[in-house]
């Protein structure tokens, strides 16, 4: 299911002023999406928070690893009022993969997330979940793990979790009309998060049609292209040059990289203000922001099984492209033969005064 | 009121209340700490430490490629997991019989050296010191803050504050310049980071054997221009820290109590030697006494052992309070080191996860967290090692083992000597950090300061190194392996917050087994099955209450600076509820509050 533009019956026409964002990261996550984006640039997570962005709403940033509060029952106010549906509008971000609670025999909980008020038990992230996603205005998932799964939902897992879209539906609408939106990333590439948050903000004001998202609910602007399509070693392949192994800068298909089949826009875009990123940087491509990361990849250092065949049928292409483009290479590598300090000007020039 | 005028009177009727706060903000992961406080006594007299999380990486692991290991284990921790991956390819690299390029463990330590300056700085600057910036102390001790504005800050000439309120004032959230500055140092630190490790946080060029990172001299020119950029933010920030820690045992005096505990500290190494190192299991002690940071366990103050072999062969995993099902009548993995060693069955060589989701029960079962000890071979006893937060146990154990000796850095008689070059605005300057009295918050929290600067003393020394190397033309970061049939392997390093060590056990080319064990079970640890409490619950029980506020709009705040002294991070191993507190009861002759010297 593709949201295009304009399309989503938007309920913010009016837009609106002042927004929270409420932020879970005690799905089964490693908190990094929290902490990529505090690495953010383009723009930072302090200027959205201080006003500094033109046409959004004032943000209110409930984030555990960010707020002044003292924790407990001082931090989770917000969400309790917003449970109560005392705190509109709101977006819920969830970070991490969703477990399975079903499971369980008893009374035991694979995560919580504070304390539940009546029995004083551990809170269920499920639980939260619950209560805030039928109420939250956009739901936005923050990483691989809470979109898909991620690393924890790997095969042999204990805790039979799952990405959040698995676990509201596919079908899930917020109360904007937007569905899940879906960041991946293992973890979210800094930018790439805030230029989601700021595009669904711009939407809340009333500033801007809702983000377009693939069928994977992902922003097609982001994901839309392979690894592949912005790597700089890109060329290696095309030319049939591949890395033996990691010492090599040529691509590197053949010692592991996913990179032509990867929806993710970090090699072009670089890890954070254009620095880093995977294969441009001798990484391989490990599919970190793929739904069916990360069994699909394992293992990991050896060449995708479908590698083989294309990385053959290349070769004759790519050894006579190579050739010829270092024959004509090595051709404009020099200078043009009226460079020189002889006695007479042989650059062509015929002023017409000699004649 | 005043806390010192409530101190000096004799013991009062006590009057418990059942404080908690779950989950604790300004941390990675889900923690909570449970309390009773008495308040006529101003103290602690009971702390459980509880983690709600749990994600199986020793179970999902076991059957899978054992190369991809430090790929998944960088997943454990969304801060450090380079750490992660660092002393996963440590252990990999032991199993496999590869040692890397010298100038792969370069980048490699260069990569470290970004990441803790990164790590530290925006614990710190944006995490801890919310706690003990203005807007906070005005909430929890105004006198305090009124003797800060009238105080003049001693180091004012290197940082630019006149008085330590001053400083306070730059540590407010969001607003304060501090604040805002040590977001902007996370950043360019971050980038440093990514020119040797591809991307922050879980890296994309690191291998077992080696990394994929191309060594070119931009490359290393990029990461040096930037850390010359924040030698002077580094600089400033051991003075603000100093400044404002002595101020805080000045103007509360019996502050050096909140926290403190028998020192017990535990460090595994960082920073490898790459002409020395060559992940041998024989040839361990050597190598790891070779480190440019020194492994060690200080015992009250005394260092036990600095011998890798002997820190590996002392470790066991204790249950007692933790949500899971003993391994004990399995069969172990590894009856013997490679040196014919016996190894126990609670080592994490032998270890099997089993996970029992139940009830949180506060007198049985109440946390995910396993209860890491370590055997003392001479007493017999479990210690349950802390980290100091990770700088304290590191500096501590180089200074004592004086092996550490660096053109920028050196361990000398009782202390830790580090020299940072010119910058914009300050000059040359030789800091010196020295063994404090205790082990406690302030002198955990101080400890972080220093220890930036002495990473990023070492990267200036690897940068030379590296720099040498490529410019002669010796540019290999990779050599390749076979993964054998059946092996083992550990890994022994420094997470950012302390401790870290993977074990790994291979046979039949997969993972029969994995356990890392990270810095923060060590220090969120429950009580183990010997009731000894886990140092965050050690720490803080007992310690005193200078807060001024009383149970109705009490804050916690000289808990929370324990607790975060520690840099708990707990995806790795685990929230404080706070609420109104409930008077449990009042009881007349208090039984609770015991000594921790």
């Amino acid at each position: 299911m593709t949201t295009q533009s304009g399309t989503t019956e938007a309920k913010a026409s009016n837009g609106f002023d002042e927004i929270t964002i409420l932020w879970i990261s005690e799905g089964m996550s490693c908190d990094g999406d929290t902490v990529s984006l505090t690495a953010a640039g383009q723009p930072s997570i302090e200027d959205v928070v201080l006003g500094l962005i033109p046409g959004l709403p004032k943000v209110n940033l409930v984030n555990k690893v960010l707020s002044p509060s003292l924790g407990g029952e001082d931090f989770l106010a917000p969400y309790r009022a917003a449970a109560r549906g005392e705190l509109e509008p709101f977006i819920l971000v969830i970070e991490g993969s969703i477990p399975n609670q079903n499971i369980i025999q008893g009374d035991g909980y694979w995560t919580s997330f504070g304390n539940d008020p009546e029995t004083g038990e551990p809170q269920t992230l499920n639980s939260w979940i619950d209560q805030l996603a039928p109420r939250a205005w956009a739901v936005v998932a923050a990483g691989t793990c809470a979109t898909f799964g991620g690393i924890h939902a790997m095969a042999g897992n204990p805790t039979g979790c799952m990405g959040l879209a698995d676990y509201l539906g596919w079908e899930f609408k917020a109360r904007s009309g937007l569905p899940v939106v879906n960041v991946p990333g293992c973890p979210i590439q800094p930018e790439n998060f805030m230029e989601t948050l700021v595009w669904v903000l711009q939407h809340a004001a009333g500033a801007a049609p809702p983000p377009p998202l693939d069928h994977m609910l992902r922003p097609q602007w982001l994901f839309g292209k392979t690894v592949h399509e912005g790597c700089d070693r890109a060329a290696y392949y095309e030319q049939a040059d591949f890395a033996k192994d990691y010492n090599s800068p040529k691509c590197q298909v053949k010692v592991g990289c996913w990179g032509p089949v990867v929806n993710c826009n970090v090699p072009k875009r670089g890890w954070m203000a254009g620095v880093g990123g995977c294969p441009n940087v001798g990484g391989i491509c490990i599919g970190c922001t793929m739904p069916s990361f990360p069994d699909a990849f394992m293992p990991f250092m050896d060449e995708p099984p479908g590698g083989t065949l294309s990385t053959m049928l290349v070769k004759p292409y790519g050894a006579v492209v190579r050739r010829l483009r270092g024959l004509t290479n090595d051709m404009v590598n020099h200078e043009p033969k009226w460079r020189h300090n002889k006695r007479k000007l042989t650059s062509g020039y015929d002023p017409h005064w000699r004649a | 009121m005043t806390t010192t005028d409530s101190r000096s009177t004799k013991r009062k009727p006590a009057q418990i209340v059942d404080m908690s706060w779950d989950p604790i903000t300004r941390i990675i992961g889900n923690l909570g700490i449970y309390t009773k406080i008495d308040f006529a006594n101003r103290e602690v007299v009971e702390c459980h430490s509880t983690s709600s999380l749990f994600r199986g990486y020793s179970v999902f692991m076991k059957g899978k490629d054992p190369r991809d290991a430090g790929f998944i284990t960088s997943r454990i921790c969304g801060i450090c997991g380079d750490n992660h991956t660092t002393c996963s390819n440590y252990a990999q690299q032991m199993a496999y019989g590869v040692k890397p390029p010298k100038l792969a463990e370069h980048i490699t330590n260069l990569g470290e050296a970004a990441e803790y300056i990164f790590d530290h700085t925006i614990f710190q600057d944006n995490l801890v010191f919310v706690d003990f910036c203005e807007a906070m102390v005005k909430a929890t001790n105004p006198g305090v803050l009124t003797r800060a504005e009238r105080t003049d800050a001693p180091r004012g000439d290197v940082h630019g504050y006149r008085t330590i309120a001053d400083i306070m004032k730059a540590f407010n959230p969001f607003e304060g310049e501090v604040y805002k500055e040590a977001l902007k140092v996370s950043r360019i630190t971050r980038e440093m980071f990514c020119l040797m490790e591809g991307r922050h946080v879980h890296p994309s060029t690191m291998y077992p054997g080696g990394v994929g990172t191309m060594p070119q001299p931009n490359t290393f020119t990029d990461y040096l221009s930037r850390l010359m950029r924040v030698i002077d933010f580094i600089k400033k920030a051991v003075a603000m820290n100093d400044d404002v820690f002595d101020f805080f045992y000045e103007a509360l005096p019996g502050y050096e109590e909140v926290g403190k505990r028998r020192i017990l500290l535990g460090c595994w190494g960082a920073f490898q030697n790459p002409d020395v190192v060559d992940y041998r299991y024989a040839n361990m002690d050597r190598w790891g006494k070779a480190m440019y940071v020194t492994p060690g366990i200080v015992v009250d103050g005394q260092l036990v052992t600095n011998n890798l072999i002997d820190i590996n062969l002392g470790l066991r995993i204790m249950l007692g309070s933790s949500y899971y099902e003993d391994w004990v009548n399995e069969q172990p993995f590894v009856t013997h080191d490679p040196l014919g060693n016996p190894v126990d069955m609670r080592h994490p060589w032998n270890q099997t996860t089993v996970p029992v989701p139940q009830k949180r029960d506060f007198d049985g079962n109440y946390s995910w967290v396993m209860s890491p000890r370590w055997h003392h071979p001479q007493t017999g006893e479990h210690l349950a090692l802390d980290t100091g937060g990770g700088p304290l146990a590191r500096l501590w154990s180089t200074a004592l083992s004086g092996l550490v000796d660096t053109p920028y850095v050196k361990a000398v008689d009782g202390g830790i000597r580090i020299t940072l070059p010119k910058g914009e605005k300050l000059p040359e300057t030789t800091l010196e950090w020295r063994i404090p009295k205790w082990s406690n918050t302030l002198e955990r929290d101080r400890a972080r300061p220093y220890f930036i600067a002495y990473a990023a003393a070492m990267a200036l020394q690897f940068l030379e190194e590296a720099t040498g190397m490529l410019k002669s033309g010796d540019t290999k970061v990779y050599e390749n392996f076979e993964v054998p049939d059946e092996a083992i392997g550990c890994g022994f390093h420094e997470a950012v917050r302390g401790v870290l060590s993977h074990h790994l056990v291979i046979r039949d080319k997969k993972i029969a087994n994995y356990h890392p064990y990270p810095p923060t079970p060590w220090n969120a640890s429950p009580r183990d099955v010997h009731g000894i409490p886990g140092p965050y619950e050690d720490a803080v029980q007992g310690q005193p209450i200078f807060e001024e506020n009383g149970p109705d709009d009490f804050k916690g705040v000289d808990i929370m600076r324990t607790v975060r002294s520690f840099d708990p991070c707990l995806p790795c191993g685990v929230h404080m509820y706070m609420g109104k507190g409930k008077t449990l009861t009042t009881v007349h002759s208090p039984t609770y509050g015991a000594n921790h010297g």
